[in-house]
């Protein structure tokens, strides 16, 4: 996208009509390729979901559409596209049709600035990581319209736990990340992928470089397992109390808006723990291949791809496992349990990064036996 | 191309304020004053301030105005609770004062307005240059402000428990 941008300022000069005529198709473009890329990878995630559930109960799953159901997602979409759309009387006609949009576009617009690959970066953000967090944030902002808007207690109700519960977690979750941020000094997602890389594989990813960061993995893991609403924690859409929380009143696609951003939300996480601590799109062996680069490139799409889905699946195995928790047990677990343990992570990786000089334990250990 | 879109911003926040004032729904209001952040942090990104707008965004529409929209779902005021309209005295002096703020304002504008564009460079407004700044030549003030906001910290706390 940048050299796009910057062979256009180049080509032409910047204030012609024809260049900023150029600049928006080509930003229409690009948003489409990743909305359309999106939208797949949700739609197979909810296929992933079933199977998955599925397999863990001993069930088989959907199986009728496509060879081994694979095409159910699609059937799905045309159903819900297909359904009625109901808008109750008594709501916020308004804010009600806005609110899905919303949360869907928020989900959507933090995958522009994920490291996909060497080079397949849409928006090279200096402050990357900061702009995902910040971005995923807005999701609440739709989630309570939709609860407020829809003008019933199930809607509310979900709308208040959903807000309550996200607000909080964002803290747990930008404290862990900070640990990692002190060893890169950098925010943006490319530059931490690239200082993970070295001789000692997979032991230059972040999650081995001294304790303090491998506890903050886990941290970071459970904070975004509550902030997606995954199952422990998903007391804003409790089927069992709320009927389906903060979206109980939208059918159709309207629902179909927002079970698609909690699927880009999974994978913003989970894509966000791969950069952070798991070394993004490096793996040993590719990063000393000696082939085209467009070749590697691809061979670390699916590499950084591969690890989300690991994490992705881990989620979903908690989520068709755990039993949930009491509301008050959330707020306990965040304010009382995470949070001390993230702060004591990082006074740990700065004392350690004083102490040590910034080497991690595998440098260490190599020091000490050569 | 931005002056084009400093004065779309600009106008966006404008308008978006005003409605903010003008709303009788407060929930509409707190929705309007979120597009009212936005447009600001898109002011501060033509302004070479990345950091600092996704910071806005950040704390802002994702955590203050949560909260604030947490507390007006909360409390779900009716069309009588609301009340009626301020007596026209109150509206009077508000605009007198309101307008006293604007002359003052326009006085500190004019005053910053004749500077040329000041040429910036790459490192600007990233979050290294602006942690620099803070821990050297603006310390003392980024203190005082820590301060401020552990005082309130405290407040809060000392609040909350009173009640029980």
């Amino acid at each position: 996208m940048q050299f796009a941008i910057q062979w256009l300022v180049d080509k032409f000069s910047f204030l012609s009509p024809i260049s900023i005529l150029l600049l928006i198709s080509l930003m229409f473009i690009v948003g489409t390729v990743v909305l359309l890329l999106a939208m797949l990878y949700e739609g197979l995630g909810t296929y992933a979901l079933r199977k998955i559930g599925g397999d863990i109960q001993v069930r088989i799953g959907p199986n009728r559409v496509g060879p081994v159901g694979l095409l159910q997602f699609l059937a799905d979409g045309v159903k819900l596209f297909l359904k009625e759309d109901i808008v109750p009387t008594v709501v916020d006609k308004k804010l009600f049709i806005l609110a899905p949009f919303i949360t869907f576009a928020a989900s959507c617009a933090a995958f522009v600035a994920l490291s996909y690959s060497d080079r397949l970066v849409i928006s090279n953000l200096n402050i990357g990581l900061f702009y995902l967090l910040a971005i995923s944030s807005l999701v609440v902002i739709g989630v309570i319209m939709a609860g407020w808007a829809s003008n019933s207690k199930w809607s509310l109700l979900g709308g208040m736990r959903a807000a309550a519960q996200i607000v909080s977690y964002e803290i747990p979750i930008g404290l862990s990340l900070l640990s990692v941020i002190l060893i890169t000094q950098s925010l943006n997602m490319g530059e931490i992928i690239r200082s993970q890389s070295g001789g000692w594989g997979i032991l230059n990813w972040h999650i081995f470089h001294n304790p303090f960061v491998f506890i903050s993995f886990f941290i970071y893991f459970t904070a975004a397992l509550a902030e997606v609403n995954q199952t422990p924690f998903d007391l804003p859409e409790t089927e069992s109390e709320l009927v389906a929380g903060y979206f109980t009143e939208y059918s159709g696609m309207r629902f179909g808006f927002f079970f698609m951003a909690e699927w880009g939300e999974i994978f913003i996480v989970s894509a966000i723990a791969v950069t952070l601590f798991l070394g993004g799109w490096q793996l040993p062996i590719i990063n000393n291949l000696d082939i085209h680069i467009y070749l590697k490139n691809l061979l670390q799409l699916g590499v950084f791809l591969g690890k989300t889905f690991l994490l992705i699946y881990l989620m979903l195995w908690i989520r068709w496992t755990l039993p949930r928790l009491r509301v008050d047990q959330i707020m306990y677990m965040c304010w009382k349990v995470l949070l001390p343990f993230a702060f004591f992570n990082i006074i740990g990786t700065g004392l350690w990064l004083l102490i040590f000089k910034g080497k991690g334990i595998p440098e260490l250990v190599i020091q000490l036996f050569s | 191309m931005e002056t084009m879109l400093f004065y779309f911003f600009a106008f966006v926040a404008v308008a978006t304020a005003l409605l903010v004032i003008t709303r009788r729904n407060p929930i509409h209001s707190a929705l309007w004053l979120v597009l009212c952040f936005f447009s600001l942090a898109a002011v501060y990104v033509l302004l070479s301030a990345h950091f600092i707008a996704i910071i806005q965004i950040m704390v802002y529409v994702g955590a203050i105005m949560v909260l604030v929209l947490f507390v007006i779902m909360l409390l779900n005021l009716s069309e009588k609770e609301l009340g009626d309209a301020k007596p026209t005295v109150l509206k009077f002096c508000g605009v007198i004062l309101s307008g006293i703020f604007m002359v003052l304002l326009a006085d500190g504008v004019k005053v910053l307005a004749p500077q040329a564009a000041v040429s910036v460079d790459e490192k600007f407004g990233t979050a290294e240059m602006l942690g620099r700044l803070l821990f050297t030549d603006y310390l003392l003030p980024f203190e005082i402000a820590s301060l401020l906001l552990l005082t309130a910290m405290i407040g809060a706390v000392v609040l909350a428990k009173k009640r029980r």
